[in-house]
């Protein structure tokens, strides 16, 4: 890339009109975000009841010890993690990509159907979660009252059961992030050639094998965008299970990493320990999803 | 039909006549079949909450809620709106998302430009930054940012409780530190578009980096903003975590995490909450459908291009 302006070349008031437009942003950032990423780091190896710096006490590996063998919340959250990102990735995310794909063809309505799918996706994840509870309600939702219609007499505790509570909560969230996943695809087919396309057509090839041969392996970038976008989200839920767990915490069967480290936000005593040796853990796992975007998108830059 | 006419005569014989065993018309109606269903069943949660919510509590507390109506109103709206001070946490909203997208885009467009116009040595570097910061989970932030909160004093002025913590000062700068990182990559993407002869005329008529700023590019970018302005308000309305987390329950909530104190408090049925919820989600819808292109393509411009 060739030099936009060599800064040498500035005079006085153009360096400090500069340095004050990188200055705030970044004192910002550091102030607001890196500080306490890193805070949460430190955290993690102390214990502190929150009251003045003085009361922090290194204890080295200890939180960790605890959450991993005496925190009984704990595996199941990280197993609710798995499973959530497991679920996303299988089943809402495939089915926004092959929504986008169905979409591509140039028939008619398409900008309605897309409105419809991606409309979830606009409101909050808390309208979400509110929405949904009134579905599965045990005694006034639209789900038992469909099952009982159909003359099932069981009386399904969808929110309340700890076998099936995160099941309801994953198909509330999926259906919001389907549209999600198919307007980014959209995006990524329009861009797509369709010379490629057509040419498989001819050479015989159909629906199915010109997606899989051709157009899948030619949008790299937005697979990659689509992988990175299902793994944060799924490593941030927390808004609609927090609504749909009645809005007090972790409720037995929706334990997430997530929840549990907002559970010991306020505690007293040695909470602020767990919290940030969660919110530790919680950072190592995004790293991996962090590090592939920016490879991704920061790589042919840098030459 | 009119306008085959004009047509030449060879391409109707080409393309236009039906060919017997051609698979496309029956394609699209499989998937118009398909995405009709899709599409219908996608909205049956929405319309399920629109049904609940015009339907008085008395009629469906007696013949239930999956049942045909007997009367239709608004009484739950007027009764979720009066009832449990609702413009008041609107209000809020306002207060919060507006300051926070203007600072947020004025932030992002610096960052921007200071990262795309210039040939520093930590540029690239800078841009991770920021764009990585975004990237964290804000659950990583949470337990020091709490505490960090309880400890910045603010003037009597700004905050009641004299602290960051518990105002909307608070809100406000973590949405901007945080939404920033999005916002500079998108802009920086699309300042890298802009030639650079154009600042390097006007640096050449020595004009200064603050007018080149203010007057060249930050103007060439209206469109990027555009975008960007719509998905950051929704982004920012909707926020349920930072609110809910920094601003102790009470009347200091923006509305989308004061749902979660009302319902129990005032929504205490199925018919309120759901008038609650649509009505919260009102704003953002309007904002959507009257900026839909804006909306997606803000969407698409972050995450679909490197």
């Amino acid at each position: 890339m060739s030099a936009a302006s060599s800064p040498s070349r500035l005079g006085r008031g153009d360096r400090l009109f500069l340095a004050a437009v990188i200055g705030l942003p970044l004192l910002a950032l550091l102030v607001f975000v890196w500080l306490p990423a890193l805070a949460s780091i430190v955290l993690s190896f102390t214990t502190w009841d929150g009251i003045g710096l003085s009361g922090i006490h290194v204890t080295g590996i200890d939180n960790y010890r605890q959450i991993f063998t005496n925190y009984p919340p704990f595996w199941p959250a990280v197993w609710h993690n798995v499973l959530w990102l497991l679920f996303t990735a299988l089943l809402p995310t495939p089915f926004g990509v092959f929504l986008a794909y169905q979409l591509d063809r140039k028939i008619r309505f398409t900008r309605v159907y897309q409105t419809a799918i991606f409309l979830p996706m606009v409101l909050s994840l808390a309208v979400v979660g509110f929405i949904w509870e009134i579905i599965y309600n045990p005694d006034t939702g639209l789900l038992n009252s469909l099952l009982s219609a159909a003359g099932s007499a069981h009386h399904i505790d969808w929110l309340g059961n700890p076998h099936l509570n995160l099941w309801a909560v994953l198909v509330a969230s999926g259906w919001r992030h389907t549209g999600y996943i198919m307007i980014l695809y959209l995006a990524g087919l329009r861009s797509f050639d369709p010379a490629l396309k057509e040419a498989a057509a001819l050479d015989g090839a159909g629906g199915r094998q010109t997606f899989f041969r051709i157009v899948l392996p030619a949008l790299k970038p937005v697979n990659i965008i689509i992988v990175v976008v299902t793994v944060m989200e799924s490593l941030r839920a927390f808004d609609i299970v927090y609504v749909l767990g009645g809005g007090t915490g972790s409720k037995p069967g929706m334990e997430l990493l997530s929840l549990l480290i907002t559970d010991n936000i306020i505690g007293e005593s040695g909470h602020i320990g767990y919290g940030s040796a969660l919110a530790v853990v919680l950072l190592l796992v995004s790293l991996a999803a962090i590090g592939t975007f920016l490879v991704q998108t920061f790589r042919k830059e840098d030459s | 039909m009119t306008t085959t006419a004009h047509r030449p005569a060879v391409r109707t014989r080409d393309d236009g006549s039906p060919v017997p065993g051609r698979p496309r018309p029956a394609r699209n109606t499989r998937a118009h079949l398909l995405l009709g269903t899709v599409s219908v069943l996608w909205l049956v949660p929405l319309l399920w909450a629109v049904y609940t919510s015009l339907r008085s509590y008395e009629d469906t507390s007696r013949h239930g809620y999956f049942s045909l109506p007997h009367s239709f109103g608004l009484e739950n709206f007027t009764d979720a709106w009066t009832q449990s001070g609702m413009p008041h946490f609107f209000l809020n909203s306002v207060l919060i998302t507006v300051p926070a997208v203007l600072g947020t885009l004025l932030f992002s467009a610096a960052v921007a430009f200071f990262v795309t116009r210039f040939d520093f040595r930590w540029n690239l570097a800078l841009l991770i930054l920021f764009t990585a910061g975004n990237l964290l989970p804000p659950q990583v932030l949470i337990t020091p940012l709490y505490r960090l909160y309880l400890l910045i004093p603010l003037p009597q002025w700004m905050s009641d409780s004299l602290l960051l913590y518990n105002s909307a000062w608070g809100i406000i700068a973590i949405n901007v530190a945080y939404q920033c990182g999005f916002c500079t990559f998108v802009l920086s993407n699309y300042m890298k578009t802009i030639p650079k002869e154009i600042s390097e005329a006007a640096a050449v008529d020595g004009a200064p980096v603050w007018r080149q700023f203010f007057q060249i590019i930050l103007p060439l970018c209206r469109p990027a903003f555009a975008a960007l302005a719509t998905l950051e308000s929704i982004w920012i309305y909707n926020d349920f975590f930072w609110p809910l987390t920094l601003v102790e329950t009470g009347d200091k909530r923006p509305i989308t995490s004061a749902l979660a104190n009302l319902q129990g408090q005032y929504f205490t049925n199925p018919n309120l909450i759901a008038a609650g919820a649509l009505m919260t989600a009102i704003p953002t819808l309007l904002v959507y459908f009257a900026l839909q292109r804006q909306f997606i393509s803000g969407l698409t411009l972050g995450s679909g291009k490197g």
